[in-house]
C-alpha cells in the first residue's frame, strides 16, 4: 500500500514559519525511492534542528548505506521548531521525512542517532507528532520499530521505556543485519507480531531490547541486578566494530543542503577510535581500538566528495586528527592537489603535543589562517595527571610560541571545570596558563595584539569511562569556582584585557549528568519534562533547568532517589551500574584500576606506541589496532582538459 | 575576461529558498561544473557573481537574473546546460547571453507578478482591485529589521487586474488570480504589500496564503504597461557582429562599467 506525501498540507503552513527551506528537502545528493518497490523502509532522525542534524556524519553514512540496497529505502527527519510544531498540531500534519514528506509512522524502522542525551525530549516530540505511542509497550505491529543509536545509546536505560531497541557501536554493518531480519520477518507474514521480531533482533547478541531485561533494585535505591527474561537473550549486549574503514568509504555523495547549516564542508573521517586514554572522554573509551583510513583511501574520498558537492573546505575528522600516522603527507598531498581550486583544509581536533608548524602551514596554505585551538582540559599539572591528559605546560608554551612566531595572533584553549579531585587552585591555574601564553606571544611576535581565549565547560562523568564512579561537582560549586577564575583574570592589569573568558553555568551539566548516568527510573522525568513543554534542551534559549528540577521532584521521590543521587553521589566498586549489561569491550576491573590510578595521579600511556594496558577491548571484541604508516603518497590528480 | 548573464527560476518547493541559500547553492554549482570563474582579490577570494533584485523568500519566480565573470570564454548555451544540470531541480537556469551592453541592473525597471488567491471569488477580487486602483495612495505597513514602517503601495503599481481561475483544491470552492505590474522603486513595493493594500482598501482577506510568482522583469513600456526581456539588447548586439570579435570588443568597451547592484530590492 502506497503512502501519500503530506507536502500539500505542510506547504500551506510554511509561509508562516521561520526558515521554511529546512523543511522542503530537495538537497543535492538526496534520494527518493519508490515506496512499493522496497521491502524495508527506514526513517532516520537526528533529534535536533535541521541546521545541526543535516551535517551529522552518522546519519549521512547510514542514509547512503541503506539506500544503496535496491530493496531498502531510507529517508531523513529532523526536529521541527516550536513555531511549526504548533501549526502541525493545529492542522494535524504528522512528523514527516524531508525527502519525500512521508509520515514517519508509516516506516518499518524509526532510527534515532543520539550524540547527546539532550535530544531525548525531542525524540518524544517526534514520536508524539508522528502518532506513534510514546512507550514501547503500547505499540502494535502497525507501528515502526523505534531504534536508538549513537554514543548516548551506550547507556540507553533512561529512554528504555520509549525505545524498542538500541544498537551500540558502529552502525554501518548493524543496520544491514537488522534490515535482513526485518525483511525476513515481514516476508513470512510477521509471525508472532512485534514481540517476535524484537526477539529475533535480541538473539543476535548485538541488539539491546530493554523489554527483555528485568531490573531489580536494592532497598537503598541501587540496582541489585539486570536479568534477561527470555531464553536466548544474552546477559550482555555487544557493541559493533567496523574493522576496515577503507571498505566503508561513506559518505560517498555527501548531502549538500540549501539551508545554512553548522558545518558546510566535505568531511572525511580519517580514523575511528582513540587510545590516548583521557579518562573523562567517553568517545575515546567506547570507540576503541584505533582504526585508520589509509592515506590513499582518504585521498579518493576527498576527490570524489568535492566533485559531488562543490564544497570549498575539507574537514579531516577524528577524535585527535593530528595523531594519524601519515597526517603530514595527507595534509601536504591535499594542499598540493587543491591549490588551484582554493579548497581549504581543517583539522577540528588537534592535540598540543601532536601539533607541528609544518602541518599548520599546510592546513592554512589554501585558505584562511584563523585561530588555533588546543584543549589542555586541566589548568594544573596535577589535574592533567588525574585525567591522563599528558600535555605539559612547556609543550603548550613551545607550541604557541612557534605559532605566534609564524604569524598567528589568536589561540583558543579549552578546559573543564569540576574534574574529580579538583580544587579551586587547579582552576585558578588556568588563568596563569593564559597569562604565560600571552606573555610568550608578545615576546616572540614583538606585538601587543595577541589574544588568548579560554573556554570552559563543566565536566559530566560518563558511562564506560574510569570516571563513571566519580561524584559530579554541584552546579553551585561549579559556578563559584568559575567566578573566582573570572575575577582573577579580570583583575590582571597587564594581561587581563588580552584574555577572553567563555564559560557556561553549571546547571545544564547537572541535567546532562542525570541523563548520562541515569537508569530506567529517569524515564519518568524525561516524560514529565516533555509534557510540560521541554524541547531542544541543547539550546540555551529553550533549555529550562527549573522545568527539569520540577519534573524530577515530582517523579523521583516515588523511587526513593533524587537528582543528587544520580549526579553528585560517588559510586562504589560493588555497585551494579545501569549500563553494565551493555558491553563496550572495556573490562570493568581495568576501568576501576584506571580510576584508582587517577586518584593516585598516575598516568597511563597510549597502547599504539607502548605495550597493551589490558583495557580488554581487543580480546573481548576480537579486534585489533589498525594503523599505518602505509608509506604511500598522494599523487597529483591528472588535470582533465577543462 | 568574459561576462555572462543568466536567467534562473525558483519553482515549486524550492521557492522557499532564501537569496542567501541560493547564493551558496549557485557558487557550489559553479565549482562542481568547473566553470573558470574570476575571483575577487583579497584574503578570502570570492567568485565574481553579481545578483540583481532577488525575489523574496517564499515567492516563486520565472525571472531572476545574475551575471558571472569568467577568466576564459565559454559558449553561453553550453554553460547554461552545464549549470542547470548542476543545480537542484526547481532552481533552473533557463537563459544565458554573453554581456555586450552595460547598465544591466538599470534595465530591471519593473516586474510582472502573478498572485494565486485560493478561496477568493473572482468578483470579490475584481471589486478590491477597482477600489485599490481608484485610490490616490494606499498606505501599508511592513515589519522590517528596523521595526514597523509605513509607506505608499499605490504609486508603484502600473497595472493590476483580477481573473477567474479553475479551482484545483478539493477543500475550496473559488480561486482568483491577480496579475500585477509593479515599478521598482525605493522602498520596493512587493506583492505582499499590494495584498496588504487590498485588505486595507477593500477588506480582501484570502483564507490561505497567496501563491506568488514573478513572471518577468525588465524594461517597462509606460504606455502599454508591458515588461520586455532585459537580455534582448545583449542578444541583439551579439547577432550584429561575429561572436568572437564581438565578445572581445564588448569586453573592452564595457571594462569600466559597474556590475548590477547585488541584492537590490530584496528582503
Amino acid at each position: 500500500m502506497s503512502v501519500d506525501s503530506v507536502f500539500p498540507q505542510l506547504e500551506a503552513l510554511l509561509p508562516h514559519v521561520q526558515k521554511p527551506i529546512q523543511y522542503v528537502g530537495g538537497e543535492l545528493n538526496s534520494t527518493v525511492k519508490d515506496w512499493d518497490a522496497c521491502a524495508v523502509r527506514w526513517a532516520l532522525m537526528y533529534p535536533d534542528a535541521y541546521e545541526v542534524g543535516l551535517p551529522n556524519q552518522g546519519v549521512m553514512i547510514l542514509y547512503e548505506v541503506l539506500n544503496e540496497r535496491p530493496d531498502v529505502l531510507a529517508e531523513r527527519t529532523y526536529s521541527v521548531w516550536p513555531d511549526l510544531e504548533e501549526l502541525m498540531r493545529e492542522h494535524k500534519v504528522p512528523q514527516f521525512t524531508v525527502d519525500a514528506h512521508r509520515p514517519v509512522g508509516a516506516f518499518d524502522v524509526f532510527g534515532l542517532s543520539f550524540s547527546t542525551e539532550l535530544g531525548y525530549t525531542n525524540m518524544l516530540a517526534a514520536l508524539d507528532l508522528a502518532g506513534i505511542p510514546m512507550e514501547s509497550k503500547d505499540r502494535t505491529v502497525e507501528h515502526p520499530i523505534v531504534l536508538a543509536g549513537g554514543h548516548a545509546a551506550f547507556n540507553p536505560e533512561p529512554i528504555a521505556d520509549f525505545i524498542d531497541c538500541a544498537v551500540v557501536g558502529d552502525g554501518e554493518q548493524a543496520v544491514l543485519e537488522i534490515t535482513d531480519i526485518i525483511r525476513d520477518w515481514k516476508a513470512e507474514g510477521r509471525p508472532g507480531g512485534r514481540d517476535e521480531v524484537l526477539l529475533r533482533l535480541a538473539r543476535t547478541g548485538s541488539v539491546y531490547v530493554p523489554r527483555f531485561y528485568d531490573v531489580e533494585y536494592l532497598a537503598d535505591g541501587r540496582i541489585a541486578r539486570v536479568v534477561p527474561n527470555r531464553s536466548g537473550v544474552p546477559w550482555r549486549v555487544s557493541k559493533h566494530t567496523v574493522m576496515d574503514l577503507d571498505e566503508w568509504p561513506y559518505p560517498k555523495q555527501p548531502l549538500v543542503p540549501l539551508a545554512e547549516t553548522v558545518h558546510e564542508r566535505m568531511s572525511v573521517e580519517i580514523f575511528r577510535g582513540c587510545t590516548r586514554g583521557c579518562r573523562f572522554c567517553q568517545a575515546g573509551m567506547i570507540t576503541r581500538p584505533v582504526r585508520e583510513r589509509s592515506i590513499t583511501g582518504i585521498g579518493e574520498m576527498v576527490d570524489k566528495g568535492l566533485k559531488a558537492t562543490g564544497f570549498e573546505e575539507v574537514g579531516l575528522l577524528s577524535l585527535s586528527s593530528a595523531d594519524h600516522t601519515e597526517i603530514g603527507d595527507i595534509a601536504k598531498g591535499l594542499a598540493d592537489r587543491y591549490t588551484e581550486d582554493k579548497v581549504g583544509l581543517s583539522l577540528p581536533s588537534t592535540r598540543v603535543d601532536a601539533f607541528n608548524i609544518d602541518l599548520a602551514n599546510e592546513l592554512t596554505r589554501n585558505g584562511r589562517r584563523s585561530g588555533l585551538t588546543f584543549a589542555p582540559e586541566g589548568g594544573s599539572e596535577r589535574i592533567r595527571k588525574v585525567i591522563n591528559k599528558m600535555v605539559s605546560e612547556e609543550d603548550l608554551i613551545r607550541t604557541v610560541s612557534t605559532a605566534y612566531g609564524n604569524g598567528w595572533r589568536q589561540v583558543k584553549l579549552y578546559f573543564m571545570c569540576g574534574l574529580p579531585t579538583e580544587t579551586d587552585d587547579d582552576v585558578l591555574q588556568i588563568g596563569d596558563m593564559a597569562v604565560n601564553v600571552i606573555a610568550e606571544g608578545r615576546k616572540v611576535s614583538g606585538q601587543n595584539d595577541i589574544r588568548c581565549t579560554v573556554s570552559i565547560g563543566g565536566f559530566v562523568p560518563k558511562p564506560h569511562t574510569p570516571f563513571q564512579w566519580a561524584p559530579q561537582l554541584s552546579a553551585e560549586e561549579t559556578d563559584a569556582r568559575l567566578a573566582k577564575l573570572r575575577d582573577k583574570i579580570r583583575g590582571d592589569k597587564k594581561y587581563g584585557r588580552s584574555i577572553g573568558f567563555r564559560y557556561h553555568d553549571g546547571k545544564p551539566g547537572i541535567v546532562e549528568g542525570l541523563l548520562s548516568r541515569g537508569d530506567r527510573r529517569v524515564g519518568d522525568v524525561i516524560r514529565a519534562v516533555y509534557e510540560s513543554g521541554g524541547r531542544f534542551d541543547g539550546w540555551r534559549e529553550h533549555f529550562s533547568y527549573d522545568r527539569w528540577m520540577i519534573a524530577a521532584d515530582k517523579t523521583l521521590p516515588d523511587h526513593g532517589v533524587d537528582v543528587a543521587w544520580y549526579t553528585t553521589r560517588e559510586r562504589s566498586y560493588e555497585e551494579v551500574l545501569p549500563w553494565d549489561h551493555l558491553d563496550s569491550g572495556l573490562d570493568k576491573d581495568w576501568l576501576w584500576e584506571d580510576w584508582q590510578d587517577a586518584l593516585d595521579e598516575t598516568e597511563v600511556d597510549d597502547c599504539r606506541w607502548t605495550p597493551c594496558f589490558d583495557c580488554g577491548v581487543c580480546p573481548q571484541m576480537d579486534t585489533e589496532i589498525q594503523i599505518g604508516p602505509t608509506g604511500k603518497k598522494l599523487l597529483p590528480l591528472t588535470v582533465v582538459n577543462k | 575576461m568574459q561576462r555572462i548573464r543568466l536567467r534562473y527560476t525558483k519553482r515549486g518547493r524550492l521557492r522557499f529558498t532564501s537569496h542567501r541559500d541560493f547564493q551558496r547553492a549557485f557558487e557550489r554549482a559553479l565549482r562542481r561544473a568547473e566553470v573558470p570563474m574570476a575571483y575577487s582579490a583579497g584574503f578570502t577570494p570570492h567568485p565574481k557573481v553579481s545578483y540583481a533584485n532577488a525575489a523574496p523568500t517564499g515567492t516563486g519566480s520565472e525571472a531572476e537574473y545574475l551575471e558571472i565573470q569568467l577568466t576564459a570564454a565559454r559558449d553561453p548555451e553550453k554553460l547554461r546546460v552545464l549549470l542547470d544540470e548542476s543545480m537542484p531541480a526547481g532552481l533552473d537556469i533557463i537563459d544565458a547571453v554573453e554581456a555586450h551592453t552595460s547598465s544591466f541592473a538599470d534595465r530591471l525597471q519593473a516586474s510582472v507578478w502573478e498572485l494565486r488567491l485560493d478561496g477568493v471569488r473572482a468578483e470579490d477580487a475584481e471589486r478590491a482591485v477597482a477600489a485599490f486602483l481608484a485610490a490616490e495612495t494606499v498606505e501599508v505597513e511592513r515589519r522590517t529589521k528596523n521595526g514597523l514602517r509605513s509607506f505608499d503601495a499605490r504609486a508603484a503599481v502600473v497595472r493590476l487586474e483580477a481573473l477567474a481561475a479553475t479551482v484545483d483544491r478539493p477543500d475550496l470552492t473559488a480561486c482568483a488570480i491577480l496579475r500585477l505590474v509593479v515599478r521598482h522603486l525605493t522602498p520596493a513595493v512587493r506583492p505582499d504589500d499590494v495584498l496588504s493594500g487590498l485588505r486595507a482598501t477593500a477588506d480582501l482577506a484570502p483564507p490561505v496564503p497567496a501563491a506568488v510568482t514573478r513572471l518577468a522583469q525588465g524594461l517597462l513600456d509606460e504606455e502599454t504597461g508591458t515588461v520586455t526581456d532585459p537580455l534582448a539588447p545583449d542578444r541583439d548586439a551579439a547577432t550584429a557582429a561575429p561572436p568572437t570579435a564581438a565578445g572581445l570588443s564588448a569586453a573592452k568597451a564595457t571594462a569600466g562599467d559597474s556590475p548590477p547592484k547585488a541584492g537590490e530590492g530584496s528582503a
